[in-house]
């Protein structure tokens, strides 16, 4: 499903360049579930915007579902986040102006879906979601755990294959947090691709293939110990 | 993207941004407004004149004496004795079918006096067909007697201000004045018209053509006024008139003959161009509320990064940002039209109140130009914050750092 052979990503600050993603390959199958962890600037949101299409690799090849995605204009990489990704922030990054339901239709909307079929998914995914009573709600007026409930329907609505989710729980307490790993983790078990980037051991023991990364290498790859041998 | 989800997308960003709305509706609805106005005054302007130039007469044809080179050409050079118009070279234009009425006249100065009351007055010679070619009403007696123009009687008809000044409030009919040396009995008095394009015609008194010739001793006249049928007989009119006065003064073509249809055209062409100059310049105002939508946009772009980054995320294509930001430009600055042409359509009402005068009402094409042009003016200076917005890079649009 996602193939990363020899990818770089450097980025250039003032005159220096900093190298935030150093030959790194990865493969990652149609519905694993992966963490991805490491310490502060070691690249992981990097690592994850590149798989998400949101970044380009300086260097080396990104393959998606057989695809090479370093070819793709921008129009044809904003239709494969449309309708191949969905993305969930630590800081939910819901649009302040429109209400939990407009927020879930987003995606829909830019995918020129009819009112008609949109109304209905976004009925479903709000009772899914636990969030019914709370669909003309602003995000102003929502909890933490609720937004990212919303954010997560959102990143959902177009029923993609990979979720890809930066430090979900990182701005919720305990028990919201418990309840958003739930949610994804029960997306997984339905068979969607999920790949969490996340500092808490607790939530990214939780995936079955944990990777680790250090100064934009990945270091430890608990698939490389177990299936592969050491790469 | 569905047109009316990208409608109420933008709707959703003015109700989240008052003062910013605000100020950018309000630039445009000046601007628009001030057009509408000009405009409006342009057009009043242009049916003021035509209204007074109307009210001469109906399908007129004035025929002057002498030639003027209207082609530019070089004049001829053995010069042609110009014949006089004389009452003979009138009567004969009635020769031509297209010819209804003609009223020739004969124009001077000359003190009007009652005993010992004088006043210095224009003295007009025409005939009784005058009347009706130059549409004036009488408001006591009679016009001059319809007899054969060569007749030199002794009647007068006396504007309303020379009636009011040589006789107050006493009985003016059959009383006998004095023009020069000669005396005349008043026939009639006219009914007060007002100014008509500077010429007043309440100081004037009106004899018999043949009189006003022995009184100015010239057998010649200032003008012949000549009224078609019908407007359609106005072009035959003037070719016959031509032909005639040709016939008569041995084949020189020594006459200037103008249709009252093509002055009134030649007005109203020049004050259309007026009221397009007009409006045009005031549009470049619509320009300036255009650079005003920019900057506000500019800012919004930068406020607005987050929501950019994340519309990416989710699937928004550059494109379809582009098409959000110039859609929001565009409705802003048409929305500002709309409000500013209610507004310029309530400031015209108020001129219109002002001065009654003024025929105000801005002509049928100015609302959709003009909204045309504010449309324009929102998107097209809606396009560099818009592709500021579809090129902004998304992982650092959503970065909080
Ligand atoms: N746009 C950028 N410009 C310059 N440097 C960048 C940019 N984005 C990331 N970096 C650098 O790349 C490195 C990796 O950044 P990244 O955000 O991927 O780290 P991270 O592992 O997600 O860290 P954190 O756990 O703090 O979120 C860091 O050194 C960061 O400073
Ligand atoms: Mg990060």
């Amino acid at each position: 499903m996602i193939q990363l052979e020899q990818v770089d990503r450097n980025f250039m600050v003032g005159e220096q360049q900093v190298r935030a993603l150093a030959d790194v390959n990865l493969e990652i199958a149609a519905g694993e579930y992966l963490s991805i962890m490491g310490p502060s600037g070691s690249g992981k949101s990097t690592l994850l915007n590149i798989i998400g299409l949101l970044d380009r690799p300086s260097n080396g090849k990104y393959r998606l579902a057989g695809r090479d995605t370093t070819g793709l204009d921008d129009n044809e990489q904003a239709r494969l986040r449309r309708e191949s990704l969905g993305f969930v922030f630590q800081f939910f990054h819901l649009i302040p102006r429109l209400t939990a339901a407009e927020n879930i239709g987003l995606p829909m909307i830019l995918a020129g879906i009819p009112a008609e079929q949109r109304q209905q998914r976004i009925r479903q995914l709000l009772q899914d979601y636990g969030l019914t009573d709370r669909a003309d709600h602003r995000p102003d007026q929502l909890s933490g755990g609720q937004r990212q409930r919303v954010a997560i329907a959102r990143a959902t609505v177009m029923s993609p294959q990979i979720l890809l989710a930066d430090e979900p729980t990182g701005n919720l307490d305990r028990a919201s947090g418990k309840e958003v790993v739930r949610i994804i983790e029960q997306l997984n078990n339905n068979g969607i691709t999920l790949i969490v980037v996340t500092h808490d051991p607790e939530l990214g023991r939780r995936a079955r293939r944990q990777l680790h990364m250090v100064d934009g290498r990945i270091v430890e790859d608990s698939a490389g110990e177990h299936a592969h041998g050491s790469r | 993207m569905v047109p009316a989800d990208v409608f109420r997308f933008t709707l959703t960003t003015f109700r989240s941004n008052r003062l910013r709305l605000g100020l950018m509706l309000s630039a445009m609805v000046i601007g628009v407004a001030a057009v509408v106005i000009l405009a409006s005054l342009g057009e009043a302007a242009r049916r003021f004149v035509i209204g007074e130039f109307s009210a001469l007469g109906t399908n007129l044809v004035l025929v002057f004496p002498g030639r003027t080179e209207t082609s530019g050409g070089i004049p001829p050079l053995v010069g042609e004795a110009v014949r006089d118009l004389t009452i003979e070279d009138a009567l004969a234009l009635l020769r031509s079918p297209a010819v209804i009425r003609v009223a020739p006249i004969n124009v001077g100065t000359a003190p009007v006096a009652r005993g010992r009351l004088e006043r210095d007055a224009t003295v007009v010679g025409t005939t009784a067909d005058m009347l009706q070619v130059r549409h004036m009403k009488m408001a006591e007696g009679e016009f001059l007697p319809a007899v054969d123009p060569r007749r030199a009687e002794p009647v007068v008809v006396l504007g309303d201000t020379m009636r009011t000044e040589l006789f107050g409030t006493e009985p003016a009919l059959g009383q006998w004045v004095r023009i020069g040396d000669r005396r005349f009995r008043v026939a009639g008095v006219l009914e007060s018209a007002g100014e008509s394009l500077g010429i007043g015609l309440s100081d004037a008194v009106f004899i018999p053509v043949a009189s006003a010739q022995m009184l100015f001793d010239t057998p010649s006249l200032f003008r012949i006024m000549v009224e078609a049928k019908s407007r359609a007989m106005i072009a035959q009119a003037k070719q016959d008139v031509i032909a005639i006065i040709r016939d008569r003064h041995d084949g020189d073509e020594d006459v200037t003959v103008i249709t009252q249809d093509a002055v009134l055209q030649s007005f109203d062409r020049i004050l259309r161009a007026l009221t397009l100059t007009v409006s045009g310049i005031a549009s470049i105002s619509l320009a300036v509320a255009g650079v005003l939508i920019m900057n506000v946009m500019l800012v919004a772009v930068s406020q607005r990064k987050a929501e950019i980054g994340l519309l990416k995320a989710v699937g928004a294509s550059p494109r379809q940002i582009l098409l959000l930001f110039l859609t929001e430009a565009g409705l802003l600055a048409f929305c500002g039209g709309l409000i500013g042409v209610g507004v310029g359509e309530l400031g015209s009402q108020l001129v219109q109140w002002w001065y009654p005068v003024l025929p105000m009402g801005a002509p049928v094409w100015v609302i959709p130009a003009v909204l045309a042009v504010a449309l324009l003016s929102g998107i097209i200076f809606g396009v560099s914050p818009a592709r500021r917005a579809a090129r902004l890079d998304p992982v650092q649009a959503l970065a909080r750092r």
